[in-house]
């Protein structure tokens, strides 16, 4: 092929179909390039009806295609007729290979054999990477599939899953229930597997539930038009060729990440970070000159955003200035800033004013302001008052805060323009360490954590300067009432960071004591051993300290100090340490009577070991890093499961807690129910943002939950489940006078339900008088408490 | 940090029970009616009325207990004050009749209180006592992962038996087939389960062909067949009868376990059966005996 396209455009997801339609609309030369015989197959992949929504709802939209939230199939006929009505150049089955840069235009390899030449690239790939298919002939048979959105929706089939990896594992067993499942493994075993589904398929294998071909490899697929079965596979194996009938065949082999695609293009990513995305330019420009990327791949995973990033990247292609689509949106924002003139000017003076934004991109300021606000409070009026848990992080570009450090005596701390501050519970989770008043004229930007996280995660530079800004304050909070700035600057100079895996051990008893350890986040337990046995003596939660002793004592370490759960500390030599203890006799007065108290409690707290017992176990089930968790004493348990009902018919129907399931312990039994961590896991990935922290704590699943799953996936604990809204029952007194319905309680499995959304407990945040579990139990069994209070409980129930 | 229906906040109701009952006692005591103590004195209809009130208020829980959002109290404290009240009942209600009793409706309704509350008694017992039993006869497994082993124990004697013999395969098949946990309501209360049989039967077997004894009369084919086996058996085959028994006797524990989890629960629940019904009865009768006493009033 030797004539040059004006634009090439890799990839028909959002970014790249409105890319494309915009470059036929101005009649430019183009050519939309797809792997897939469909247009957008990330989106094509989603579950059949699943709700796709059009976040931020704010920000306008700008392409000549239409896009509102709505359903996948009717988004999906949208986009295809937008893209023939425009007559946009869409060539299928065009999976690039190589992007190569010669002079002044680009070479893309199409495939094995074909090449094509473009003057401009726009890469709007994704991050979904490149499904490995089985790669033999006849894989494209209607009966092989890639993915699994339900297993329950097949039944007595005989489904073949080629794969060893945790998806396969997960497929095969899930699909076992209702089908015979052959499993074709290529290696002897399941190396990259995670252990609960080693287990799991290893005994599914052992039961005979599931067969196994290890050490096989597919050689092709043949469709079947006689005999009971549509298809069938042959086998490499190590005794020989192998067929197997099937109806299905499922391959799950993983994909190739794009990342090392896009590198092999001459981009350029900061850092070796997987979830670092390159550094794109305010037009969306990469480091290789005429290579452009717009979507999830420069980091805008939201489909409304790429589809204006693709319009406006021909606009800048085509050398035309264009006014980016969020621009009102900043307006709006910035209109409350006093002095305000253009959202450039705007933009400008906050990068100067807070050195932390200066070391970011235009884009990416962009990107963070529209997700912030500007706040302008008066002098005097509170931001956010001790224990709260809040979380946001707020940046001063004009102005002044205070923050009242000591409540006793009534002492502020006043920070300035371009100094931040609220990063602490951004980053251990906990609740606000202190009272924040605005002072005069205050300017700040006030930005949500999620968007703060990824800031910091994606930029080296803010990361460092506020893990130093946290490291000093940290120090200075704990030991620095007495000290001076100087001499806190200088044990600060020397305090390092450090990361903590679950049960790793940060000192031994015995061990010389060399530095003392600053809980930043998670939590540790203390214990020693004694006639042989580790008895847990306390628990230290993020915001305390611990190896002091060995230092002012001066004698080893006398106790075992272990991380409860991920875990990550501020480590202070002992040397700095005790000059600066040497410098402040008040300081030091101050810690050796911690010092005395601490070693009175472990002393009680060694004498009733089987309060340790309990705190062990209860940490091993990971309530080290709940805030309110749900137990249940065995004792007084009738197990009637009022609670259970209580939860389901608080909830429409659906129970969120799961009373006889989890461990029990010296009595005490911890129900399957969500411990709302202090860094839930289920809110780290959910892209609809549904999952939130209430002001009193609880962690929440909002309505625009649009039921991928990944939250139920993520969390360790399994406390979330997918569920769909239960049909209405009668009420109550219908049940007890007529028996009609099925009473109270979880409703009964309805099979004409189909959307499920996530559901897990929420504390009864919007009901008054509390969790409705403890409300209902008849005996008392069930409490709530929080892990600052296990050393209470666990203390209280000894003997 | 966990309050027991009986501790609640501080024996709360155990005082007002009290309050209760020696208010009664003591205004019985000092009144002085024509006649004998009767339910138609004003003292009789006073303590009528509360005994009437508090029956109402007592079945009422049925229906608290059940309104999961709003709801005054809570569950617990709401049990905690049907316990203690509903015994301070007794002691009212004869105050009430001025321990009058004959063969009439109204100690019709009497004694179907009696009942109840005796019924009750036996339900605060056992919410008291078998809690903490049921825990620690779980010893740290749950009844599903009990029920998961057992069925894995079938499967494995099963395959192990058809190493040996058939005659040994039927034997362990014929128990798993009668081993019965949970069921009806007296299975479920009398804690049976039969896989001890075959047990039984194999161990007499083996002891029998290691001893060389005439075995005596049940089982006779079997026995024989076992005996042949052990006279002929080979090491291998002797080694996975031992084996067998193993697995047999541990799943018969295993199975003892599970069946004494279902009792322990069944007999939490049983008792509501009976304390329910009867205090509808108890409605019935009491509604019986006011319209009665006005009616011949």
């Amino acid at each position: 092929m030797s004539d040059i396209v004006e634009i090439a455009i890799v990839g028909s997801g959002p970014g790249g179909i409105s890319a494309a339609a915009r470059a036929a609309e101005l009649k430019v030369s183009h050519v939309l390039l797809e792997a897939a015989p469909h247009l957008s197959n990330t989106i094509f992949r989603y579950q059949k009806g699943k709700h796709v929504m059009a976040e931020p709802e704010a920000l306008p939209l700008r392409s000549p295609l239409t896009f509102s939230a709505g359903s996948r199939e009717s988004i999906l006929e949208a986009w295809d007729q937008g893209v023939a009505s425009l007559a946009v150049n869409v060539r299928h089955g065009a999976e690039i290979t190589a992007i190569k840069k010669l002079d002044d235009h680009f070479e893309l390899s199409i495939g094995r054999k074909d090449k094509l030449l473009a003057r401009n690239v726009v890469l709007g790939i994704g991050l979904q990477g490149n499904i490995r298919k089985l790669g033999v002939p006849g894989d494209d048979a209607p009966f092989v599939q890639y993915t699994l959105d339900d297993p329950d929706e097949y039944e007595g089939e005989t489904i073949i899953v080629v794969g060893a990896g945790d998806a396969a594992i997960e497929n095969a067993v899930a699909l076992a229930r209702q089908n015979q499942v052959v499993v074709v493994n290529r290696r002897e075993e399941f190396a990259r597997a995670k252990e609960g589904n080693l287990r799991a398929i290893s005994k599914a294998i052992e039961d005979g539930v599931i067969e196994c071909y290890f050490g096989a490899a597919p050689e092709r697929v043949d469709k079947l038009s006689v005999g009971r079965k549509p298809g069938r596979l042959i086998l490499n194996t190590p005794k020989g060729r192998a067929q197997v009938l099937c109806d299905r065949i499922i391959g799950r082999l993983g994909a190739n990440p794009p990342r090392a695609f896009v590198e092999a293009c001459g981009v350029v990513f900061p850092n070796a970070d997987p979830s670092a995305v390159p550094a794109i330019s305010a037009k969306y420009e990469s480091n290789v000159p005429g290579l452009y990327i717009v979507g999830a791949l420069g980091g805008y995973p939201l489909i409304k955003q790429a589809m204006n990033q693709g319009y406006e990247v021909v606009e800048y292609i085509l050398g035309r200035s264009v006014e980016p689509a969020d621009e009102p949106l900043l307006r709006a924002k910035f209109q409350s800033m006093p002095g305000f003139s253009s959202v450039g000017a705007a933009l400008e003076k906050v990068q100067s004013a807070v050195p932390l934004l200066a070391t970011i991109t235009p884009l990416q300021l962009r990107e963070f302001m529209i997700d912030s606000d500007i706040r302008t409070p008066k002098s005097g009026e509170i931001l956010f008052k001790r224990n709260d848990y809040t979380n946001s992080f707020y940046c001063i570009v004009a102005g002044q805060v205070e923050i009242l450090v000591d409540e006793a005596a009534g002492k502020r701390v006043a920070l300035g323009p371009g100094e931040f501050f609220g990063e602490m519970s951004l980053i251990s989770g906990r609740r606000r360490s202190a009272t924040v008043f605005a002072g005069a004229n205050c300017v700040l930007i006030e930005t949500p954590r999620r968007s703060m996280t990824k800031l910091i995660n994606s930029v080296d530079a803010v990361k460092k300067l506020v893990d130093r800004t946290f490291v000093e304050r940290a120090i200075r909070a704990r030991f620095g009432d007495e000290a001076t700035v100087a001499q806190i600057k200088e044990v600060v100079s020397g305090a390092s960071l450090q990361r903590f895996k679950a049960g790793e051990v940060l000192f031994r008893e015995g061990d010389d004591g060399d530095c003392l350890h600053l809980v930043r986040v998670g939590s540790l337990t203390i214990s020693r051993s004694i006639g042989g046995r580790d008895i847990v003596l306390s628990y230290v939660p993020a915001g305390n300290y611990v190896g002091e002793m060995a230092i002012i004592g001066g004698s080893k370490r006398s106790a075992t100090a272990k991380a409860a759960v991920a875990t990550e500390t501020i480590r202070v030599e002992r040397d700095a340490f005790r000059k600066l203890l040497g410098q402040n006799p008040l300081l030091r007065a101050k810690l050796a009577q911690e010092v005395k108290q601490r070693t009175a409690e472990n002393i009680t707290m060694q004498a009733a070991a089987s309060g340790g017992d309990i705190i062990s176990f209860l940490v091993g089930q990971g309530l080290g890093e709940a805030t309110d968790v749900l137990l249940i004493d065995e004792s007084l348990c009738v197990r009637c499961d009022n609670c259970e009902k209580a939860c389901a018919e608080t909830h429409g129907g659906t129970s969120r807690l799961d009373r006889e399931a989890g461990p029990t312990f010296a009595n005490v039994h911890v129900p399957t129910s969500c411990r709302h961590c202090e860094h839930p896991h289920c809110m780290k990935d959910c892209p609809a943002d549904a999952i939130h922290r209430a002001p009193n704590g609880e962690v929440y699943i909002a309505d625009n939950c649009i039921g991928c799953g990944n939250c139920e996936r993520n969390c360790p604990y399994g406390v979330i489940h997918m569920s769909a809204k239960p049909k209405k029952k009668p009420g109550l007194l219908q049940w007890l006078l007529l028996g009609a319905g099925p009473g109270p309680g979880e409703s009964p499995y309805d099979p004409d339900s189909h959307e499920k959304k996530a559901v897990k407990c929420d504390m009864c945040k919007d009901i008054k008088g509390g969790a409705s579990c403890v409300r209902a139990c008849p005996t008392g069994a069930a409490i709530r408490i929080s892990p600052e209070q296990l050393p209470e409980y666990a203390f209280a129930r000894g003997p | 940090m966990h309050d027991s229906i009986l501790d609640y906040r501080g024996f709360r109701y155990l005082w007002v029970a009290l309050i209760l009952s020696i208010g009664s006692i003591v205004a019985y005591v000092w009144h002085d009616p024509i006649g004998v103590p009767n339910g138609g004195s004003w003292l009789g209809y006073t303590l009528g009325t509360i005994g009437a009130l508090l029956i109402l208020w007592l079945l009422w829980f049925g229906i608290r207990k059940r309104r999961y959002s709003g709801g005054s109290g809570t569950a617990r404290g709401w049990l905690s004050a049907h316990v203690y009240l509903g015994t301070t009942l007794i002691l009212i209600a004869f105050l009430h009749a001025g321990f009058q009793v004959g063969w009439n409706i109204h100690t019709l309704a009497l004694v179907l209180m009696l009942l109840v509350i005796f019924s009750g008694f036996f339900g605060v017992y056992a919410y008291l006592r078998y809690p903490a039993m049921m825990t620690r006869n779980r010893a740290d497994t749950t009844r599903d992962a009990m029920l998961a082993e057992i069925r894995e124990l079938d499967q494995q004697t099963l395959q192990l038996a058809d190493k040996v013999d058939k005659s040994i395969h039927d034997a362990i098949l014929s128990s798993i087939q009668h081993t019965q946990l949970g069921g009806g309501v007296w299975t479920q209360l009398s804690a049976r389960d039969d896989s001890g049989l075959a047990l039984a039967k194999l161990k007499e077997a083996v002891l029998k062909s290691e001893t060389g004894e005439k075995s005596s009369k049940s089982g006779q084919t079997m026995v024989m067949m076992v005996d042949f086996l052990a006279n002929q058996a080979t090491d291998a085959q002797s080694e996975n009868l031992r084996r067998l028994i193993d697995l047999v006797s541990r799943k018969r524990a295993l199975a003892a376990r599970v069946a004494r989890d279902i009792q322990l629960q069944a007999l939490m629940e049983i008792w509501l059966y009976i304390h329910v019904p009867l205090s509808l009865g108890l409605l019935g009768a009491l509604t019986a005996h006011v319209v009665a006493v006005f009616f011949y009033w």
